[in-house]
């Protein structure tokens, strides 16, 4: 299976690549079809997963609504394909979907092999363990023998099975599908310790039976950098892609919010004003309109914004900036400059 | 001698062996092995039902509010309330979902309308033809001012019904076409048959619909995008065609030779001999077994999930993943499981009602 997983995916993009000799730049596609189709998660709150109202909301729903508005001066020309970890990335290589974001980690293979284009990180993310603290276990490396719960057809499968290599313990690990089904398992004590990255351990720890009772061990075992992406072979799309995710960290770092937005307009700065379109350039660049910036941060807001509100400490999940902050706060979110 | 008789028409049985005490000793306490397995069958009862019916509704907490359920030690049935439209109708516009619901009532009611089998004539046909196109405009909208919905944002019930419903309605025909076909004189029919049932019965449904919504349009020509829903329902009528297929046959070879040699020497052809003598014999005898297999195909139109077609199940679980509603899935199972279970419960009664009233001692 795990050999499929990666045939697949490889033999169908050099499929597509020869495939797409010829085609259209993306832009003018998604513009004469009038939406972008997006891949997303489906199931992934704070990330990617509709309400109880039916429409999508989370991190990387606001990603591709900012893509969106940097295209279209609207927010929501968008249609949604929610996509499992093992389809996604065949749907973004045969053209069915024309933006993939949908907390997919970044790594060298994929970019190459599978024919992918990452844009900017929309979130760092790392593996880490939850564990019951009446197992008094401190760190990570007293986990030999342990039976582990965790998420199959991802980087973490991967990821936990060489850490234990590594440090040459034994495990064994419960393969469970869905996060829910597994997080039930993890709280009945099928296994000593779940894995996963450290965004959901926080959102699943919050739903625990007694929050209290359970800690996630400090040590953090890989980089999950998750990033939207893109097909090969179309540099005008992926700038795009890749700007809209930065105008957003950029916005921030320039104090420009949602609700301040029209008063930055008369700003005398003249980063802001290159920024915000007042004086042309940018926009020119890119293919689209000069107001793609104000767009974004008016209609989706800024990267702040965007991440207190779908994953931040006063939603469910609980996460701290962390890794994520400005680089100015001690983060890694670092835009090169808008000019 | 009348004196006599009257007496003993007098004299009732002892109370021991009437009413429900007779009835239990008959029944249930005959003998020590049954006495033994009544009383364990009822401390069973006794420990399981209480518990459950204080969970399930003494206990339980139906507002549809998520902050509350953790207080109570009962059911969680908030997560139904809370979510019941995304269940039902997944991203159907919101404001427009009384037009799914209205289809669904138009839907049970033609199948209620058409379970007499006296009713089954040409009208029925063009009542049917009316209901399916009325649905089908208050789902896909755009005529008579209805507002346009992508079939993108059908979901829940609604599309679960209109995969099994049109899957089996589509599968019962080709499967009986499959099925002669397959015992055809004229060899490259006889071929073609025999190799379609036996691959497709050869592959699960999942990489069936797996290949219809992944590879296949990577064969398609540039720009020529075809409908998932209409992918998926593609594959399934195929699916259940092929087990369709094989059940008729079996109705088919179950028919004694005789008949078809009267029918031949009555001067019938070949469709006549089919239409008017083997088919309704055939399909009478197979009605338990196809009905089996229009049941599986029912609950296996919930494979659709792996293709990202969010059907009733699909909606289900992604409700489950929300935060506030992670640990809840029993009662939102428990929910999908009543759905799924009156709709195959009504289509075995159905059945077996439809072979008793066919059933022309054949014995």
């Amino acid at each position: 299976m795990k050999l499929l997983n990666k045939v697949v995916p490889t033999l169908v993009a050099s499929v597509c690549l020869s495939a797409s000799i010829g085609m259209a730049g993306t832009l003018d596609d998604v513009k004469a079809k009038g939406f972008i189709q997006v891949g997303v998660n489906g199931d992934l709150f704070g990330f990617g997963k509709p309400d109880e109202k039916g429409v999508w909301k989370g991190l990387d729903v606001d990603t591709a609504r900012a893509v969106s508005a940097a295209v279209f001066g609207d927010a929501d020309k968008i249609k949604y394909t929610p996509l499992t970890a093992k389809t996604r990335f065949t749907a973004l290589q045969s053209g069915e979907i024309d933006l993939l974001s949908r907390n997919a980690t970044q790594t060298l293979s994929r970019d190459t092999d599978l024919g992918l284009n990452f844009a900017h990180v929309n979130y760092y993310d790392g593996q880490g363990f939850l564990i019951s603290k009446d197992l008094g276990i401190k760190s990570a490396k007293e986990l030999d023998g342990a039976t582990v719960c965790v998420l199959p057809g991802t980087t973490t499968e991967q990821n936990v099975a060489d850490y234990f290599r590594v440090q040459k313990m034994t495990m064994k690990p419960v393969v469970i599908e869905s996060t829910a089904e597994l997080s039930k398992a993890f709280f009945a004590g099928r296994c000593d310790v779940m894995t996963s990255d450290a965004s959901q351990l926080a959102g699943i720890r919050a739903v625990a039976p007694n929050p209290q009772g359970y800690t996630i061990l400090p040590e953090i075992i890989s980089k999950e950098p998750l990033a939207p992406a893109v097909r090969h072979g179309d540099d005008q799309w992926f700038d795009i892609v890749n700007y809209s995710v930065m105008a957003m960290i950029e916005a921030e770092e320039l104090g420009i919010t949602s609700a301040n937005v029209d008063e930055m307009k008369a700003s005398a700065d003249p980063k802001i004003q290159r920024f915000l379109g007042v004086s042309p350039g940018n926009g020119k660049a890119l293919g689209l309109s000069e107001e793609w910036a104000y767009n974004i941060i008016k209609l989706v807001g800024n990267y702040g914004e965007v991440f207190e509100r779908n994953v931040g400490v006063n939603t469910p999940l609980m996460i701290e900036r962390g890794l994520n902050a400005l680089w100015t706060n001690g983060g890694l979110m670092y835009t090169p400059p808008f000019k | 001698m009348s004196k006599i008789e009257t007496a003993s028409a007098t004299i009732k049985p002892p109370k021991t062996n009437i009413g429900i005490v007779g009835w239990s000793r008959a029944h249930l306490f005959n003998g020590w092995i049954n006495s033994a397995l009544t009383l364990f069958v009822l401390y069973g009862l006794y420990k399981v039902v209480p518990p459950f019916i204080n969970w399930a509704f003494l206990h339980a907490n139906w507002a549809p509010v998520s902050g509350t359920c953790s207080e109570s030690s009962g059911a969680c049935w908030s997560v139904v309330t809370a979510n019941i439209r995304f269940i039902l109708f997944g991203f159907y516009p919101h404001n427009l979902q009384w037009r799914p619901l209205l289809a669904i009532v138009i839907l049970v009611l033609l199948l209620f309308f058409s379970q007499n089998r006296k009713r089954w004539n040409m009208k029925l046909l063009y009542i049917w033809t009316a209901g399916l196109f009325i649905m089908g405009v208050l789902l896909k909208g755009g005529l008579f001012g209805l507002e346009s919905v992508e079939t993108d944002n059908w979901g829940g019930l609604p599309l679960t019904l209109l995969l099994s419903v049109f899957g089996l309605a589509a599968a019962y025909p080709v499967g009986i076409l499959l099925a002669l076909g397959r015992q055809c004189r004229m060899p490259v029919i006889r071929s073609f048959c025999v190799v379609y049932i036996e691959l497709i019965r050869g592959v699960p449904l999942i990489s069936l619909l797996f290949m219809s919504s992944v590879v296949f349009p990577l064969f398609l020509p540039e720009g020529v995008v075809i409908n998932k829903i209409l992918r998926a329902q593609i594959a399934i009528i195929l699916f259940t065609a092929a087990y369709i297929a094989e059940v008729v046959r079996g109705g088919l070879q179950g028919i004694n030779k005789g008949h078809y040699e009267a029918a031949e020497s009555l001067g019938l052809n070949y469709f006549q001999t089919m239409r008017l003598v083997i088919l309704p014999q055939a399909l009478k005898i197979v009605i338990p077994p196809s009905v089996s297999i229009l049941i599986s195909a029912f609950k296996d139109t919930s494979l659709v999930v792996i293709i990202a077609l969010y059907d009733l199940l699909k909606t289900t679980q992604s409700t489950l993943t929300d935060p506030k509603w992670m640990g809840y899935s029993s009662e939102a199972y428990i929910f999908v499981a009543c759905i799924y279970f009156v709709c195959c419960f009504a289509m075995s009664n159905y059945s077996r009602k439809l072979e008793k009233e066919l059933d022309t001692d054949r014995r």
